[in-house]
């Protein structure tokens, strides 16, 4: 084993599972990202917060495995590793739910729920997929995580965004992930739907998965966060932890802080145009 | 309870009392028969079959006896055994405008190939399936490579496989056509399996029946038991989301220009074992067919959904449409306007079951 648990600055009983140590990533001359640190726990939620363009694929995309580090480590558990494809991240127990290539919209959530993972039984040209372990599986795991299904057979497409976003990441659940990351879960979700995903974030946490949640939403990521990763132009613009930091600061520090405030001044000051003080 | 739940729980109390079935779940109830037989994909084309149908039985006298019935179901088969895998392809994304031509060369092939080395026909027979595989991997192949549409790259197989057929037969046989081999070591047997007719009662049918209604089944079973099914189906409804979690999507299509390939190997045999001979040009069109059949059927144009029994329902439509129109005495040129029609149709009403399946909230 060549890593060791070092600067644990949290309260022990947790286990690390992920660690970014001063991570870059360059295209061609261009810096995507860089010195970025970043720490996953078992059973706590990390946010990485940016704005448009701040390097949040690109972070995705390394810890994800499609894309490799330039500079710094990628520990998972311990071992420092340099991942090749998607594939080698999902052996290694980290499943990344992305915002719209979730689900195939058409076929049943049963089928989706297993997709590229089917089970079979029977032998040689017998071997088929053993549906009702998948639509019973499916059913199951979907009602431990609080989303009662009426049908498994109705096409995924007729479920509501969040519900296929939960899908999603009840299946990287079940597939044995330890650390999920998710990508804009909420991003294009209403309110309400928003809190259903939310909720099941912090479910996939209590089950003692590490998640990275990637947002451009404060205010979802102060709802269930430990920790909070800012980013800004590619490189990092704050680490917290929740006990270090309010709501109001960090939607303040992730809205640009200054340049909000001077966007605030300058919208204060902008005089009436002439057309619209007449009235329509 | 989760805002999910309570959205979902809303509109389904209408009709409890229906069933009182205890062990399914209350809120299934509202999902009437009628309600189950509007979400399979067949259902478009299986009223329409009734439909042609009963219109033919009305409109012509001879149309009802089981003569014309054999030969329905002939028509049927030839183009059916195609519609199968042009329907699975279909469901995986794409499109192959090379299939009608294929099957010709296919037939060409062997016959040539046989004649040519004055070899037993058998030979001719294989080396025609390798062959033909190759052209279906090529076209799968090119398409994972290139990653151009697939109407372009099949439009291009298609065109230089016409040239070929022609091309070729030319240099070889010296005409149009090729020359006869009934005559060759194998060919009875080859016929027996490819062109043998067999009788069921008084009905005297093509062996050609049997080998649709073996690859529907066949084509069922994958589709519907089987992991390359989930495959297929992924592949076509969104190839990104089905890449994502470890879905080879690529093998997948590429698998599926090779069923086309094998089935175009069939017919072609076929051809070439009931008629002796092979016409170079044949073949030109008959891919719309088979496109329309698969349509017909319930396949969405744009992948992801859609049956191989509604293949054959469709591909049954085409046989009693050009049956009928000729039993009823009428001009044959009005069949193709009747095809035009029903494809309309078939296709309105699956973009309708499309928007329902994936209308969201």
């Amino acid at each position: 084993m060549t890593g060791t648990k070092t600067g644990t600055k949290e309260p022990t009983g947790t286990e690390e599972l992920v660690e970014l140590a001063s991570v870059s990533k360059f295209y061609g001359n261009i810096k995507a990202l860089e010195g970025v640190s970043l720490k996953v726990d078992a059973g706590r939620i990390t946010c990485v917060l940016g704005d448009n363009g701040a390097g949040k694929s690109t972070l995705i995309k390394i810890i994800a495995g499609l894309h490799q580090h330039d500079a710094g480590t990628y520990t998972i558990q311990g071992e420092e590793v340099r991942l090749g494809s998607p594939r080698e991240a999902l052996d290694l127990g980290i499943a990344t739910v992305y915002q719209d290539l979730a689900v195939v919209p058409l076929m049943p959530v049963w089928r989706n729920f297993f997709l590229g993972s089917e089970p079979t039984k029977g032998k040689g040209p017998f071997k088929r997929l053993d549906v009702s372990k998948m639509r019973r599986t499916t059913r199951e795991e979907m009602l431990r995580m609080g989303i009662d299904l009426r049908d498994v057979d109705q096409p995924i497409g007729t479920l509501s965004g969040g519900e296929r976003q939960c899908v999603a990441i009840a299946r990287a659940v079940y597939f044995g992930a330890k650390v999920l990351i998710l990508d804009e879960p909420t991003a294009a979700l209403g309110v309400k739907q928003s809190g259903v995903v939310l909720k099941y974030v912090a479910a996939a946490r209590d089950a003692g998965l590490g998640v990275v949640l990637i947002t451009h939403n404060p205010h979802h990521a102060y709802l269930v966060g430990d920790r909070f990763v800012l980013l800004k132009r590619g490189a990092m613009a704050g680490s917290h932890l929740k006990s270090e930091i309010a709501l109001e600061e960090l939607t303040r520090q992730m809205a640009g802080g200054s340049e909000l405030e001077q966007l605030s001044h300058e919208l204060e000051r902008a005089p009436v145009p002439a057309h619209l003080g007449e009235g329509a | 309870m989760s805002g999910a739940t309570a959205a979902h729980t809303q509109p389904h109390h209408k009709d409890k009392k229906e069933r009182p079935d205890a062990a399914a779940d209350e809120r299934l109830v509202h999902r009437s028969l009628a309600r189950r037989l509007m979400g399979r994909p067949e259902l478009g084309s299986v009223v329409g079959a009734v439909a042609v149908f009963v219109f033919f039985a009305v409109a012509a006298d001879s149309f009802m006896q089981l003569s014309s019935f054999s030969t329905v179901l002939y028509a049927s088969s030839t183009i059916g055994i195609m519609a199968v895998p042009v329907a699975l392809l279909m469901i995986g994304g794409e499109f192959d405008l090379s299939a009608g031509v294929m099957v010709t060369s296919s037939a060409l092939i062997a016959s040539m190939f046989s004649y040519q080395m004055t070899a037993n026909v058998w030979l001719g027979v294989l080396v025609s399936l390798v062959v033909t595989l190759a052209v279906g991997f090529f076209n799968g192949f090119m398409l994972i490579r290139t990653k151009l549409p697939s109407f372009i790259i099949t439009l291009g197989t298609f065109l230089m496989l016409t040239g070929l057929n022609l091309g070729f037969t030319q240099l070889i046989s010296g005409s149009v056509s090729t020359k006869k081999i009934g005559d060759m070591a194998g060919f009875s047997s080859a016929h027996a399996l490819f062109a043998s007719r067999f009788k069921i009662g008084d009905i005297d049918l093509q062996v050609t029946i049997l080998w649709w209604l073996g690859l529907v089944a066949v084509a069922t079973w994958v589709l519907l038991r089987t992991r390359a099914g989930n495959w297929i189906f992924a592949s076509g409804g969104g190839a990104d989301a089905a890449r994502a979690v470890g879905v080879p999507v690529a093998r997948t299509k590429i698998g599926l220009y090779m069923a086309v390939a094998f089935c175009a190997w069939i017919s072609g045999q076929h051809l070439l074992f009931s008629f002796d001979v092979v016409q170079s040009g044949e073949g030109i069109g008959n891919e719309f067919l088979y496109i329309i059949a698969a349509v017909i059927g319930g396949c969405l144009m744009t992948g992801g959904y859609g049956s191989a029994v509604g293949s054959a329902v469709g591909a049954f439509i085409f046989g009693m449409t050009s049956k009928g129109i000729v039993y009823a005495e009428w001009d044959p040129n009005w069949f193709k306007f009747f095809l035009g029609a029903m494809l309309l149709l078939a296709t309105l009403l699956n973009a309708w079951v499309r928007k329902r399946a994936e209308a969201s909230k």
